[in-house]
């Protein structure tokens, strides 16, 4: 039976370390729901969505209170729209009418986010997919819940630098249109290097065209746990260090699979995977950077960072894929910048530089994110910026993305605010010296040599 | 429905344990399982009880604890028993 240190421990992690699951996400492919009317679509669209998820919310909140643990976000993800409307979706005008019905949809059902407003073009574009990319900006300005990606590239096709030069100008464009609000229609867009089929967490979340018709996907968090478990080893060898954090992973994964596997059963829905990140919030001590810090970094973006994201990267993994039957998704350490306060203050100490968070990138799970830059930094620089990103992601075989919002209006020294989840962050400087001939040049980067496997 | 785990925080004053199993024999609710202890003036209680017999849900027998709890001044959380064995049994 179990005794009652296990239950203090547990529900100290709960309430004292801020232990949650950070979102249940249903995937609901709508490849189903095309048609040659546009408007006849979005009424399928309507229609699935809301029978589909119906119960995703009350069921999250059932499971919360029997098992007394917070479930923070409930989510849904779609099939990339751009698959979905190609057969009628004829202008950008007609992709935007499908992120308001999503946008409807999600609120009909209380989810907060709603992921796929997205196109997949890493090796090429086809029309419907430029289409709906150019749509971006007009959509995410229109819409509050609605979330997009797009992924130029990945280790088998290469990167497509045409998508990357053009993702420069539409995230440029995005800030634009949402300048009122500190350009935060940039929060809400991804652009991906090897982006997972079934990722969970927003904004990058999207219903892979792998996946079945439906499934329920988790994924799990507790920064703050991590960094109570690793304060109590200061000073020991890195031995007690990673096995330490393998043990907290598999705790924290087994909660996360619990809720998974109680999820499917209830809503009827199989259950996909687990995803294993760390993702902050800007809650104080919700923190990855403050992870870092405990390891032994003065500051995060200290000489020794990179190691350190490493070893919490990986033995998170290690810990984790043990504990779920399936693990998938993005599954290690997030590093955004605005929902992390530690990495806010290691940015605001001159301690962590984006050049020194494109290192980590090479390490942590995902890639540059929620970093707040120049409003007047060129669509050229924003370009070049992911050209880099993805070329780690496809050299290193690992997903990376990007998630700049270059604030109008803003200079560096101030500061943008985006609210709730999404936090707030200093506008960090950017090198300016110019990438624009490099990423003028037209087609494709070819796909490394390591990716020829067959 | 699985077992629960009942736990009770709070300022020690008399007659928390027998409230809160009062309360819990009226919902025809099984205790299999107490312990209880006070560290600096702080009550301390876990209790694994058995609902399967109870004609009462989760929501309402988690209600009627936590406004027992919210009527005395302590905290009283319910949780079913499946969160800690995954977490700490392999």
């Amino acid at each position: 039976m179990i005794d009652r240190n296990e239950v203090l421990e547990t529900n100290r992690m709960i309430e004292h370390d801020l232990l949650d699951v950070r979102t249940i996400t249903m995937g609901i492919s709508l490849l189903d729901c095309a048609d040659n009317d546009v408007d006849r679509m979005c009424g399928k669209i309507w229609d699935k969505i809301t029978r589909r998820a119906g119960s995703l919310v009350k069921t999250g909140e059932d499971i919360s209170r029997e098992l007394g643990i917070n479930i923070v976000n409930k989510r849904i993800s779609v099939t990339p729209v751009s698959l979905v409307g190609a057969s009628c979706c004829r202008s950008a005008a007609d992709y935007v009418k499908v992120a308001e019905t999503l946008d409807k949809a999600a609120k009909a059902v209380g989810v907060n986010f709603i992921g796929g407003f997205s196109a997949l073009v890493n090796k090429g574009i086809t029309p419907s997919e430029r289409l709906l990319i150019e749509s971006i900006p007009e959509a995410l300005s229109k819409t509050d819940f609605v979330c997009s990606s797009v992924n130029v590239g990945s280790t088998r096709t290469g990167i497509d630098m045409d998508a990357v030069r053009l993702l420069g100008t539409i995230v440029k464009k995005t800030a634009e249109k949402t300048a009122d609000k500190d350009s935060i229609g940039c929060a809400k867009l991804v652009v991906f290097c090897n982006a997972p089929d079934d990722n969970p967490f927003m904004a990058g979340a999207f219903h892979g065209v792998t996946e079945g018709d439906t499934v329920i996907n988790v994924g799990v968090s507790g920064p703050g746990v991590v960094r109570s478990a690793v304060e109590n080893v200061k000073g020991q060898s890195f031995e007690v260090l990673c096995e330490t954090i393998k043990k907290t992973a598999f705790k924290v994964t087994r909660m996360g699979q619990l809720v998974a596997q109680e999820a499917a059963k209830r809503l009827n829905v199989p259950f996909g995977i687990v995803d294993l990140s760390l993702a902050p919030t800007p809650a104080v001590g919700d923190s990855v950077s403050d992870i870092l810090e405990a390891m032994g970094l003065e500051r995060t973006g200290a000489p020794g960072t990179t190691a350190a994201l490493a070893i919490l990267n990986d033995q998170v993994k290690k810990g984790g894929v043990m504990a779920s039957s399936y693990v998938g998704g993005l599954s290690g350490a997030f590093i955004p910048v605005s929902e992390d306060q530690g990495m806010i203050n290691a940015v605001n100490a001159g301690a962590l530089t984006i050049e020194k968070l494109e290192a980590m990138t090479c390490v942590c799970s995902v890639g540059l994110d929620m970093i707040a830059i120049p409003g007047d930094t060129a669509d050229t620089t924003i370009a070049g910026i992911i050209a880099d990103e993805a070329a780690i992601g496809m050299i290193n075989q690992k997903t990376t993305a990007v998630r700049v919002i270059p604030v109008i209006g803003k200079k560096v020294g101030e500061t943008a605010s985006f609210g709730g989840l999404l936090g707030y962050a200093p506008i960090m400087p950017v090198n300016t010296f110019s990438c624009a001939d490099f990423v003028n040049r037209t087609g494709r980067i070819p796909a490394p040599v390591h990716s020829f496997k067959n | 429905m699985d077992r629960i785990i009942i736990t009770v925080v709070g300022k020690d004053q008399k007659g928390i344990i027998a409230r809160v199993t009062t309360l819990l024999y009226e919902a025809d609710i099984n205790i299999l399982d107490i312990s209880q202890t006070i560290v600096a003036g702080f009550f301390n209680m876990m209790v694994v009880a058995d609902p399967s017999a109870s004609p009462l849900s989760f929501a309402e027998i988690d209600d009627r604890l936590t406004k027992l709890g919210e009527g005395m001044g302590l905290k009283i959380q319910t949780q079913r028993e499946a969160i800690f064995t995954a977490m700490h049994r392999v």
